[in-house]
């Protein structure tokens, strides 16, 4: 780990000067700056250049067939994202929220679930998405405006994006407590539920509520913090002065601080977290030390709040290209392999630009259609009043 | 998730089956019936176990039904009616407690954001069973946050449905009711009203939940009123009765969906209405009621609707609450209004 003082700023008028008995704040949040690395406590099981390395605690036996299938896994949803991103910028998407940079740590998350544990997503995580078997043209409508998201939530144990910032975190801290009360904790056979959120969530009262909640009740949730270093122009200095891994202490509950680019690290810590839960040892906070390369959504600018040096340098720990080194080096797969993985990418994007082009316009009753369960006598009345308006116009031009 | 029916036959049958009993009391016994009727549903709250809530709403139920299904929850509204989402959807039907009226508002965005949305969200794939009971009203003389009427932010929200009982009777059916309903339901509870008596048969079969019922039938002016206001509003109807006045008395019952059409009925044989209500006036219940009824009896009318309400303003120190909540005076006050237009 290098020293915090390499990490301060050059900004000498700016900040007091640190003195040996006080550190600047710059210091004290050193662990967090987006521009290094994670610090002493990372897990990395593959570095940037594909070298396999251990780690005291975690490790995972990995088949050349399950890596080439995580490589696979990374390279299509980033195609899906890349794909979405371009069709919002020819006008097919309303906007779009990009994940590139965290397929890692989506996919080994993702990937790390059993279909009998639950996921609570919060709108970037295509990803997870991609592993409880949504199709990424269930996405589609939520961003061009034809529905919410059109997957069965229970059926696919995927809840619906969630756009508020941290509502989700208590929802599934509720459901979690669900599974514990229904008797399904306690041994290998046992279900837990992740939870996503961000770095700037982690500000949010839901969150520290959802903490609370599951530390006291030890229901099965591992809560999955991306740091992706930036809530929207906010760096995460400006959320924690405390590496958000560490927060988990205060609430009594592990916390451990992964290379969230490192899918072999997020798959290995994710799969032990979840056991625990399982077992009865939740809640677990692990979060997923990675990067937002591109926007935060098709209506920000970055490059009006952060500097590109950030970028280029988070380019060299590109979390699909070291499993692609170290596929290579194993000789665990061939060009043959990625040249299918490439193909089957292009499929999927045509395959997404064709049915979002086609996506129809939901029809005027869709405005008043399950808003209960039950019905309301009154909102009837207003639909039927409107739709018999705008049956007035029916055939005529206007 | 099909919701367990209910069966009301055997569910909590006392010995005798017309009892008089408070508003706390029946309500006690509708949540007991209720979680007899149904092992899904919970109740959630702060302390709501041990100590029976401060209200004593849910005494004894932990004793009977264990940590699992009534639990004393960490101290954050949010946290309530938030993981009590998390519940509703794992198939569970949570009975959230807020303490008081005016603690509800760290949990408005749960409710708001989620509870309100998901079943609209989904398109019906989640449903929220969830009700969340709201000690409501002035009158009691309280420290400030618990005496306000917040009813109108939830009537305000689509997805939500909001009722408040105003005697046993109607406390002890409309919360296992509620529990039944698949939409989640704001319940006020008349907090003032708790202790007072009524006839309470458990044998009965209730009408339906949301529906608003003539209290007394009168032909010079209509009161309609709901929760704590219903009581004044039959004490003003007796006392106008002894000067020859004869009002018609309604109590809402249903806050949303409104149930209007007893109202219009009524109100096109009086040709007035006085709506009551605790709340500040400003875009509120009696708001949407007096713009509903001049729109359907506009012919009718022989006077202009009429809002006796809390003023609009936050609610006073206490020593002021007499003046600043309606009562039989100002309810008069406001029907010799009507009359004289």
């Amino acid at each position: 780990m290098s020293s915090p003082e390499q990490w301060t700023h050059p900004e000498p008028d700016a900040a007091p000067a640190a003195t040996a008995a006080k550190p600047t704040a710059e210091q004290v949040i050193a662990g967090l700056r987006a521009t290094d690395e994670g610090g002493a406590d990372l897990v990395q099981l593959l570095t940037p250049e594909g070298e396999r390395v251990q780690h005291p605690d975690f490790d995972i036996d990995i088949t050349a067939e399950e890596l080439r299938g995580l490589y696979r896994d990374m390279v299509l949803i980033r195609r899906v994202d890349r794909e979405a991103n371009a069709l919002q910028r020819k006008g097919q998407l309303g906007i779009w929220v990009p994940l590139l940079g965290q397929e890692a740590a989506q996919i080994g998350a993702g990937r790390a679930m059993r279909q009998t544990d639950m996921a609570f997503p919060s709108y970037r995580e295509h990803g997870i998405a991609w592993t409880r078997g949504i199709n990424p043209t269930e996405l589609l409508g939520i961003f061009r405006g034809t529905d919410q998201g059109t997957w069965d939530p229970v059926e696919k144990r995927f809840h619906p994006y969630t756009i508020v910032i941290g509502n989700q975190v208590l929802n599934a801290a509720g459901y979690a407590m669900g599974q514990k009360f229904d008797g399904k904790v306690g041994d290998d056979e046992g279900e837990a539920t992740m939870c996503f959120f961000g770095d700037g969530a982690t500000s949010q009262g839901d969150v520290h509520e959802g903490f609370v909640w599951a530390a006291v009740y030890d229901a099965p949730l591992v809560f999955f913090c991306q740091n992706n270093q930036w809530a929207i122009s906010e760096p995460t200095e400006r959320q924690s002065r405390l590496p958000l891994y560490q927060r988990a202490r205060g609430y009594g509950f592990p916390g451990i601080r992964v290379d969230g680019n490192d899918v072999l690290a997020t798959l290995a810590v994710t799969k032990w977290a979840l056991d625990e839960c399982r077992h009865g040892n939740g809640p677990i906070l692990i979060e997923a030390f990675t990067y937002r390369m591109d926007a935060h959504t098709t209506s920000d600018d970055p490059t009006r709040y952060r500097l590109s040096d950030e970028l280029e340098m988070w380019k060299l720990k590109d979390p699909i290209e070291r499993v692609k080194v170290y596929l290579v080096r194993q000789q665990w797969a061939d060009s043959a392999f990625f040249e299918s993985v490439e193909a089957d990418a292009d499929e999927l994007g045509e395959e997404l630009r064709e049915f979002c082009t086609n996506m129809p316009d939901p029809p005027a009753e869709r405005i008043f259609s399950n808003v209960y369960a039950e019905g309301n006598p009154n909102l009837d009345a207003q639909r039927d009043e409107f739709l018999d308006y705008v049956s007035g116009f029916a055939g005529g031009e206007h | 998730m099909a919701a367990p029916t209910m069966d009301r036959s055997t569910a909590a049958a006392p010995a005798t089956p017309v009892q008089t009993l408070t508003i706390s009391k029946a309500l006690n016994m509708g949540l007991r019936a209720a979680m007899e009727a149904n092992p899904k549903v919970i109740m959630m709250g702060e302390d709501i176990g041990k100590l029976g809530g401060v209200f004593r709403i849910t005494d004894g139920l932990q004793k009977d039904f264990g940590e699992q299904r009534v639990l004393d929850t960490p101290l954050a509204e949010s946290g309530i009616i938030g993981t009590a989402v998390g519940l509703a959807i794992r198939g569970y039907r949570p009975v959230c407690e807020i303490q008081f009226d005016g603690f509800i508002f760290p949990g408005f965005d749960q409710i708001v954001s989620q509870v309100a949305k998901l079943h609209y969200r989904t398109q019906g794939k989640i449903k929220m069973p969830i009700v969340i009971r709201v000690p409501f009203g002035g009158g009691i003389g309280a420290v400030e946050h618990h005496s306000e009427s917040p009813e109108s932010y939830f009537a305000h929200t689509a997805g939500l449905k909001v009722v408040s009982c105003s005697n046993p009777a109607d406390a002890y059916w409309m919360i296992q009711q509620a529990i039944d309903c698949d939409d989640p339901v704001l319940f006020f509870e008349p907090k003032r009203r708790y202790y007072e008596k009524g006839e309470v048969d458990t044998t009965a079969t209730p009408g339906p939940l949301f529906e608003s019922r003539v209290l007394r039938q009168g032909t010079d002016a209509t009161l309609v009123a709901y929760g704590p206001m219903v009581r004044t509003s039959l004490d003003a109807a007796n006392a106008a009765a002894e000067d020859g006045t004869s009002l018609e008395v309604i109590d809402l019952r249903t806050l949303s969906p409104l149930d209007l059409a007893p109202v219009y009925e009524s109100v096109r044989r009086t040709g007035r209405l006085v709506v009551v209500s605790e709340a500040p006036s400003e875009s509120s219940i009696a708001s949407e009621i007096a713009a509903k009824v001049q729109q359907e009896c506009f012919y009718s009318l022989q006077a202009p609707v009429l809002r006796v309400t809390g003023f609009d303003t936050p609610y006073p120190p206490s020593k002021l609450e007499e003046e600043f909540l309606p009562d039989l005076d100002r309810v008069l006050h406001a029907v010799d209004r009507s009359l004289a237009w």
